[in-house]
């Protein structure tokens, strides 16, 4: 078929684009990944019984601060990867400062603990769980996340997935630590990231399959 | 990547894929860098395709007459473009029928057919993602 007829049968009677509709669609897909995930939190996991207590506590807030920091700008990632011709820009540095703060953190806790409680201050009572339970927390919001992917355009599959992964994962992250009792620096920088990290790889395994068009 | 209709049906492929995901361009972004990007996207996806199924193809000779004839007038564009739409179900194929061949407005086409203003505007959306599909498909 001629290139010329191709266009202007394209070119035809073209309605305008609702250029809200992106915005909503990523509400919408954070809103139900959210609803999602807090039910298996709170559902399924139960909500810390200590959560009044461990409000007070400066650690739950730096928790919180971590968890909803990489998780803006993995959504950042995603907004941006989810569109044709958009740089990352300041993403990847942020997630590297915000990890390398963590773990700096996390060795001045450890520098100063006496020897026989720097294994607790890594491993807590739940680390042999806590990567999967962030993973299956994470679960909801990844589908919604490669959701609202698969309506847009993302040009690099396999980083359009891990960057829909590692939202996910950390936003997952920050509802998990609702339930969580871990509160330790060591422990946060190393089985949170784990579990940040395990739907990213995910995601960039399943991108290509996931999100072509 | 020398075969001149080759280049001309990934210049299509990628005019349909700019009119179909025009919702993710922002207007703030440069225009070319969009396009680029879909088109650097668009020409990956075909040189892939390509490797796969390249060993199974015999060379010909691009010197010989029967080659050198004139590809694509009216009618041939038309009878591709009917036999790819054929396979479209009605509330699809029926939309871009009137609206996008025939140039009838959206109204119109909700009349003829019965079908609401709406479902006319989804019909033709979904169809040429559908077309999309199928030409991607037949390669």
């Amino acid at each position: 078929m001629k290139t010329e007829d191709w266009v202007s049968m394209l070119a035809t009677g073209v309605e305008a684009i609702d250029p809200t509709r992106t915005a909503r669609c990523h509400l919408l897909a954070i809103g139900g990944g959210l609803a999602g995930a807090l039910a298996l939190t709170g559902g399924f996991l139960r909500l810390n019984p200590a959560l009044s207590h461990v409000v007070l506590e400066p650690m739950f807030w730096i928790r919180e601060a971590y968890c909803a920091s990489l998780a803006l700008l993995g959504f950042t990632a995603v907004t941006r990867w989810a569109r044709p011709g958009i740089r990352l820009g300041f993403v990847p540095a942020g997630i590297g400062i915000v990890v390398m703060v963590m773990w700096i953190f996390a060795a001045t806790v450890l520098l100063r603990a006496p020897a026989q409680n720097r294994s607790h201050l890594v491993f807590g009572t739940t680390a042999a769980v806590c990567p999967f339970l962030i993973a299956l927390v994470a679960a909801p919001l990844f589908i919604a996340f490669v959701w609202v992917l698969r309506g847009l355009a993302p040009t690099r599959l396999r980083l359009a997935g891990a960057a829909a992964g590692f939202a996910a994962g950390s936003l997952g992250a920050l509802v998990y630590s609702l339930h969580c009792p871990e509160l330790a620096a060591p422990f946060l920088g190393t089985w949170y990231l784990l579990g940040m990290l395990i739907p990213t790889s995910l995601g960039a395994w399943l991108g290509p399959r996931l999100l072509r068009w | 990547m020398h075969l001149p209709e080759e280049v001309e049906d990934l210049v299509q492929e990628l005019l349909l894929a700019i009119h179909n995901q025009r919702h993710t361009y922002d207007p703030a972004q440069p225009l070319t860098a969009w396009v680029q990007a879909i088109a650097r996207y668009k020409l990956i996806d075909l040189l892939r395709r390509r490797s796969r199924t390249n060993g199974l193809h015999d060379p010909l000779d691009h010197d010989h007459d029967h080659l050198a004839a004139a590809d694509g007038d009216a009618a041939e564009a038309r009878y591709d473009l009917a036999k790819l739409l054929q396979q479209l179900p009605h509330r699809q194929r029926l939309p871009i029928q009137y609206v996008k061949i025939e140039g009838s407005s959206v109204a119109d086409a909700a009349k003829r057919t019965g079908m609401s203003e709406s479902a006319v505007k989804v019909g033709i959306h979904r169809g040429l993602k559908a077309l999309a599909g199928r030409i991607r498909s037949i390669e």
